[in-house]
């Protein structure tokens, strides 16, 4: 929402959108111009903060996860999978293989249900000249419910695998609660052979979208791994070549405050730099399964793309690579099965066992690419398992440095070209391509144009 | 029916993670019969309109600042009726373990030496600060019942919240007890409602819906200390979800 209706052309600019709609949280775009000159260009969190890192003080690192998967209800699994890893870093515990495979394909699924959410609920919107997913339940009827039905399927998957998708329940430390069960995986593998069509008939509408044209390369930084296209494992990789383990991420990664946000800003090498689809696309396109890579082609993505309104198209690509893969871990676990016991395991320790546990003070760093982003867990349990010292890095919060490069480099190019409404668009759609999760950044979105 | 006789329907979030508004789209064919039977007026998360005319508000998430005690303070003046949508809303939630620290220490630890740009207050729920006419619990909601207050509100009659644990529910659904698998539960305290969702996906009870009118605490207590934990943490199990019962059984528990 915009205060301003100024359609004139003009060398004075000013943006001020409170409470930005269609992402995941509260934030404002603000930018100032007077006689072409910027004087202001902010994107401020106005999310409440919700201390998670100082809540997590004082509790057991066993309930760590159930705590932080509330952190935001896009990416629960996520931020459960961080949790886990870095708890298990911390415990110096190791999942069975089968697990790890099940864990995969938990966050595979998340990135298929908010990649299919943003595309089409929070994106086709903009492209199309309309507020809202809601004209367009009458207008582009059989587009909303192919939408529905991909974005069913991966709630479904969210269900049988964890028992929910917002805050999982099987999944914790060591492995899972209970086992998946055969009937669940079975109709959501059937869900996932549907789900190809759509895929490819998302593919040709995304095709006919006009995305805003726009340049600046940046640093790109994602999990990388020679074996896959990461998203569960793998180091920390920046484009320009470094090479950093996830438990060195202090050395990589800075965060400051600044004055007018709630949310930690974070550096490499003192300059912003981007996370996400694109970034991870930039990075790992080579790993890319083929059906992927095919429709990255027939978009006319090559990497690397420095055109962040992109992202929704990167995002496209990688739905695409989520569903193959998880329809290849599917057709594995059908065909082997699952064994109990290198799967099962309880969310506690047994209460016969609590008063004589011992734990040895140990910090572990846990680090997952979610829908979003890289996202990092940290925490520090003392000789009884209780954390001491925590602390999560949100993928918007490394994005919010880079969106405002973004803004300030093409402000200029805009103003004295667009009118104020439209200057204001092309920024709300900027931030929206970021998909910010201002919820996860408070521990981000409004454009405002004082 | 007649369009002008739908009521407008508002969603409003404060201190949360979404998800509760994101487990309402998520109700599909659900929602789309929903939204025969009202009017979605404002829904930030999924529309830019922001209606400011409307019957029903949902509020997802906890009171936090001096200006979320503004904003819903407005928003009950214009709403006829409102709605907590899940544990954050309902009781404080995850929020509520900010509480049990001083807000000096919490921004310390957090924010560091930029503590002091940072206004917040102690995590309330809403009724704290404004009349709540319907509750849902939950972290997150649980769909079923959330069909089931629809039903009530628009029908204009009362929804009764369970009065019963978790274990009831739980019992019925055939699960081996926790306390049988030497693992520890809250659902012998805890507000049921959800169908003892977590329990029958092998995890145990943290508490979320909130804790029954009278809740057998000591009992609870007694048992969690006899095998093996130590008070500060049993006071953490109840206080997980309802920092609003810390303060009772910070006295009674000691």
């Amino acid at each position: 929402m915009t205060k301003n209706s100024n359609k004139t052309i003009s060398k004075d600019v000013k943006v001020d959108v409170q409470y930005l709609t269609r992402v995941e949280g509260h934030g404002n775009i603000v930018v100032d111009v007077k006689d072409g000159t910027m004087t202001k260009c902010e994107f401020q969190v106005i999310e409440s903060p919700r201390f998670f890192e100082s809540m997590l003080v004082g509790r057991s690192i066993w309930e760590a996860q159930h705590i932080t998967s509330r952190i935001c209800g896009i990416c629960a699994c996520g931020h459960t999978l961080a949790s886990i890893k870095t708890a298990e870093a911390a415990l110096q515990v190791s999942p069975s293989e089968e697990t790890v495979m099940l864990r995969k394909l938990l966050l595979y699924t998340e990135q298929l249900d908010s990649h299919i959410l943003h595309i089409y609920i929070l994106i086709a919107p903009d492209l199309l000249g309309v507020k809202s997913i809601v004209p367009l339940i009458k207008t582009h009827r059989p587009v909303i419910e192919m939408a529905l039905r991909m974005k069913r399927m991966s709630d479904y998957a969210g269900e049988v695998l964890a028992g929910r998708h917002i805050h999982p329940i099987s999944y914790v430390i060591g492995g899972l609660t209970q086992l998946p069960s055969r009937e669940g995986l079975e109709k959501l593998y059937e869900m996932m052979l549907e789900s190809r069509k759509d895929g490819l008939e998302t593919v040709k509408i995304i095709k006919t979208l006009k995305f805003p044209e726009f340049e600046r390369p940046t640093q790109y930084l994602s999990l990388s791994s020679n074996e896959e296209y990461a998203m569960y494992d793998g180091d920390l990789v920046v484009n320009n070549g470094q090479r950093t383990k996830v438990k060195d991420y202090k050395s990589l990664l800075t965060e400051t405050v600044n004055d007018y946000s709630k949310a930690k800003i974070a550096t490499i090498n003192n300059k912003s730099y981007a996370v996400g689809a694109l970034a991870r696309f930039n990075n790992n396109y080579a790993l890319l399964n083929k059906p992927a890579q095919a429709v990255a082609k027939e978009l006319g993505l090559k990497a690397p793309v420095h055109n962040p309104y992109l992202n929704t198209a990167a995002q496209l690509v990688e739905w695409v690579h989520c569903l193959e893969e998880s329809i290849v871990i599917l057709k594995k676990i059908l065909k082997d099965g699952l064994d109990e016991k290198k799967v099962v395991v309880n969310s506690w320790p047994k209460r016969s066992e609590v008063a004589a546990k011992k734990y040895t003070p140990n910090t572990g760093v846990g680090c997952v690419e979610v829908p979003r982003g890289t996202l990092f867990h940290e925490y520090t349990i003392d000789d009884t398992g209780h954390i001491t010292h925590s602390n999560c890095v949100i993928p918007t919060n490394q994005n919010i440095g880079n969106l405002e490069d973004d803004m300030r480099k093409i402000v200029p190019e805009m103003v004295g070209r667009l009118s104020e409404d439209d200057i204001t668009l092309k920024l709300e759609m900027l931030a929206r391509a970021y998909d910010p999760c201002i919820s996860c950044a408070t521990h981000l979105l409004d454009v405002k144009f004082v | 029916m007649k369009k002008q006789s739908k009521p407008k329907v508002a969603f409003f979030d404060f201190s949360d993670c979404e998800g509760c508004q994101l487990q309402f789209a998520n109700m599909g064919e659900t929602l789309l019969a929903v939204t025969d039977l009202v009017d979605i007026v404002n829904f930030r998360e999924i529309m830019s309109e922001n209606g400011q005319d409307y019957d029903i508000a949902f509020i997802e998430g906890s009171i936090t600042t001096d200006h979320d005690v503004k904003r819903i303070k407005a928003i009950r003046e214009k709403a006829k009726v409102i709605i907590t949508l899940g544990a954050c809303a309902t009781i404080g939630g995850v929020n509520g373990m900010k509480n049990r620290t001083s807000l000096d220490v919490a921004k310390q630890r957090v924010y560091g030496d930029k503590a002091n740009i940072i206004n917040t207050i102690k995590t309330m729920p809403v009724h704290e600060v404004v009349k709540v006419d319907y509750i849902i619990n939950g972290c997150p909601v649980y769909i079923p019942e959330v069909v089931a207050v629809l039903k009530c509100l628009l029908m204009g009659k009362p929804y009764v919240v369970p009065n019963y644990p978790v274990c009831t529910e739980c019992k019925m659904n055939e699960n081996v007890c926790r306390y049988e698998k030497d693992q520890e539960c809250m659902g012998p305290v805890t507000r049921a409602g959800c169908n003892s969702w977590c329990i029958n996906n092998g995890n145990r009870c943290y508490g979320c819906r909130g804790l029954v009118d009278n809740p057998a605490a000591n009992g609870q207590k007694d048992i969690l200390v006899k095998y093996g934990l130590k008070l500060d943490d049993v006071l953490r199990h109840f206080t997980l979800y309802n920092d609003s019962m810390g303060e009772k059984y910070d006295k009674e528990f000691k």
